[in-house]
């Protein structure tokens, strides 16, 4: 057994997950430290997005260990609602809440899980739309925003949380190219402002830019962990290889 | 062959323009809708013409050639159209039944004070300011669901705080059909929504405990439900327990209905997008929350028509109370019939008449508040 220091923020212990019989996630560690960003790349259907899914319990899995900011995973809502309380999640099509405007949606978490006060947590949500560069769209509907923008809206109102870990499902996949680059754009400054991120993405250059560490999945397991140079220049295992030259041109 | 020259560009920006005038305005309008082609062109004159003989001959029968004012038979016997004197001497028997006449100003106080809220209710929805919706919200459900029925009860019931007690043999005419309708309409909602959840829960004994309720209600006929609460029940009770028949009557129409509910409430859970629960999930709501702030808000904003359609339809089915014995509305107009001194040709037709109208402007009312009410609750930026 891998022993961990106490830096670590997330440790993923030999865990595995099946989907009815067929074995989605085999044997995975992985650790991940405060401020690290970790890059999660591979093939569609890798269990790249079930294994960060996992961290903040929206799926399940059968056996191994899980541990976010000391805080053990296990079957017990309380312990799930305090770890969804410290990761905030972006998903791919955003899952804004369509009946509320850009500000309700970010205020609404923090007022009712946070127990913030209404007015702190408008000030908290206009900064960080602010941040996100659409502090003017806080009364509309996210119906009334294009890709990108509800994207943003998506990552202030995980923000509003004050998250410790945040976890990025293809937050760029669903996007016209034109839009890939402002989400990009926000999440290099939150990686810059030393955040701890997972990210699930396709988008190579983020890596190279802001990554610590890439992680290569295929089959639901990890093929090759490394640093971003090495990963890309250096790659040693021949699916690695296969992978990088079908996704660089 | 020439060379194709595919070299092409633009050096200024198109402006805008507006569309030709013939096919805008009220003159475009008319022309695409009415008059676009021949077999149009014919359809809307037998349209037209029909619907203007229609008009005339209920204007007629209605109007014209009715009868308004008289005390008597006499006055109606001899016109071919509406007898309305008749509807204007039964008219308090037709709303409040046989409640005794020198307290009929609590029928009217209750009606009065449903009317005024649910009036502020619609305004303050329509035209409130947010912060208004967001801190009176949660005031008007406890009013609804729990002040109002209170304050009616012990106004309408009375036997409490000083009010003379009328039981509810004596209670009829629009009063119950309201009584009915207000009990069915929002005593079921919660039920509904309850049992909706029930039937997709993940726990087996919830989800079949759910099933089996709404399944059940759902496969009887409401007369049928009518005839076990007002006779059977009473077969499973001690002998000297007894439900006010009307009492028992509210419950199984609240419960039919309930189910009914629980269906339309459960097609609108299974259009909400499984990435809405996770996004809640994610930022740490619990299950309750979820609920409440994110689910059911669009869930039941999907199934408005469904829900007033349930609602319209409940509001009619009320006068099945008639066979197990309690006159609602329609049941005091038909017992105006044996009474000789209003015995004309034009009688029954007028009072049906009435009735019809009575009940198409309650429903219609329904089916145009949820039509606004989508309108305004309408986010998608369309």
């Amino acid at each position: 057994m891998v022993k961990n220091s106490a830096s670590n923020l997330i440790e993923i212990d030999n865990l595995n997950k099946w989907f009815g019989k067929f074995h989605v996630l085999r044997d995975i560690n992985l650790n991940v430290k405060k401020g690290e960003i970790i890059v999660i790349a591979g093939p569609s259907g890798s269990g790249k997005s079930t294994l960060i899914r996992c961290i903040n319990r929206l799926e399940v899995f059968q056996s191994g260990r899980l541990t976010v900011d000391g805080v053990d995973l296990v079957d017990d809502v309380k312990k799930i609602e305090l770890i969804r309380k410290e990761v905030g999640m972006v998903f791919q099509h955003f899952n804004l809440f369509p009946h509320l405007t850009v500000l309700e949606n970010c205020t609404l978490a923090p007022i009712w899980v946070r127990k913030m006060p209404v007015a702190e947590a408008n000030d908290v949500a206009m900064s960080l739309l602010e941040r996100v560069k659409i502090p003017e769209q806080a009364n509309k509907y996210p119906g009334q925003l294009s890709g990108g923008q509800q994207q943003r809206v998506a990552i202030a109102r995980a923000l509003c949380m004050q998250p410790t870990i945040m976890l990025f499902d293809e937050p760029t996949s669903a996007l016209d190219p034109e839009m890939i680059k402002e989400v990009l754009e926000v999440m290099v400054d939150l990686a810059q402002s030393g955040m701890t991120m997972m990210c699930v993405t396709h988008e190579m250059g983020f890596a190279r830019q802001v990554g610590n560490s890439v992680v290569f999945m295929d089959q639901g397991q990890i093929i090759e962990q490394n640093s971003p140079e090495e990963f890309f220049n250096n790659p040693v295992h021949e699916r690695t290889k296969l992978f990088l030259s079908q996704i660089l041109h | 062959m020439a060379d194709t020259d595919y070299h092409f560009v633009r050096d200024s920006l198109i402006a805008e323009k507006s569309p030709p005038a013939s096919t805008v305005g009220f003159v475009g309008w008319v022309r695409s809708n009415f008059f676009s082609s021949a077999i149009d062109i014919v359809l809307s004159l037998i349209f037209l013409y029909f619907g203007i003989r229609l008009v005339l001959l209920l204007f007629e029968w209605g109007v014209t050639s009715a009868v308004f004012i008289g005390s008597s038979r006499e006055d109606c016997l001899d016109t071919s159209g509406a007898c309305w004197a008749y509807i204007f001497a039964k008219f308090k028997l037709l709303i409040y039944g046989f409640y005794p006449v020198e307290l009929r100003w609590r029928v009217d106080i209750t009606g009065a004070v449903g009317l005024v809220m649910i009036i502020a209710l619609a305004l303050i929805y329509s035209y409130g300011t947010k912060f208004l919706k967001q801190h009176f919200t949660s005031l008007f459900i406890i009013f609804v669901f729990v002040v109002y029925p209170i304050f009616a009860f012990i106004l309408l019931h009375g036997g409490s705080f000083g009010f003379v007690k009328v039981e509810t043999e004596y209670w009829g005419g629009l009063l119950v059909t309201l009584v009915i309708a207000y009990i069915g309409i929002f005593a079921s909602m919660p039920i509904g929504v309850v049992l909706a959840l029930g039937r997709r829960s993940e726990k087996v004994l919830v989800r079949l405990v759910s099933i089996i309720f709404i399944e059940f209600w759902r496969g009887v006929p409401l007369i049928t439900v009518l005839f076990m609460a007002s006779n059977m029940l009473q077969y499973f009770l001690p002998k000297d327990v007894e439900f006010d028949k009307l009492l028992r009557v509210l419950i199984g129409v609240m419960l039919f209905s309930a189910a009914y509910i629980a269906e339309v409430v459960r097609g609108g859970l299974q259009a909400i997008p499984k990435g809405q629960y996770e996004a809640s999930q994610s930022l740490g709501m619990n299950f309750f929350k979820m609920m409440v702030f994110i689910i059911m808000p669009q869930a039941l904003k999907l199934v408005i028509p469904g829900i007033v359609n349930s609602f319209i339809a409940l509001f009619k089915d009320t006068t099945l109370v008639l066979i197990v014995g309690l006159y609602d509305f329609l049941g005091m107009i038909q017992s105006t019939f044996s009474d000789p001194k209003w015995s004309v040709p034009q009688q029954s037709i007028t009072a049906y008449a009435f009735a019809a109208i009575v009940y198409w402007m309650f429903c219609y009312s329904m089916s145009r508040y949820s039509m606004y009410l989508e309108e305004k609750l309408d986010t998608t930026g369309r």
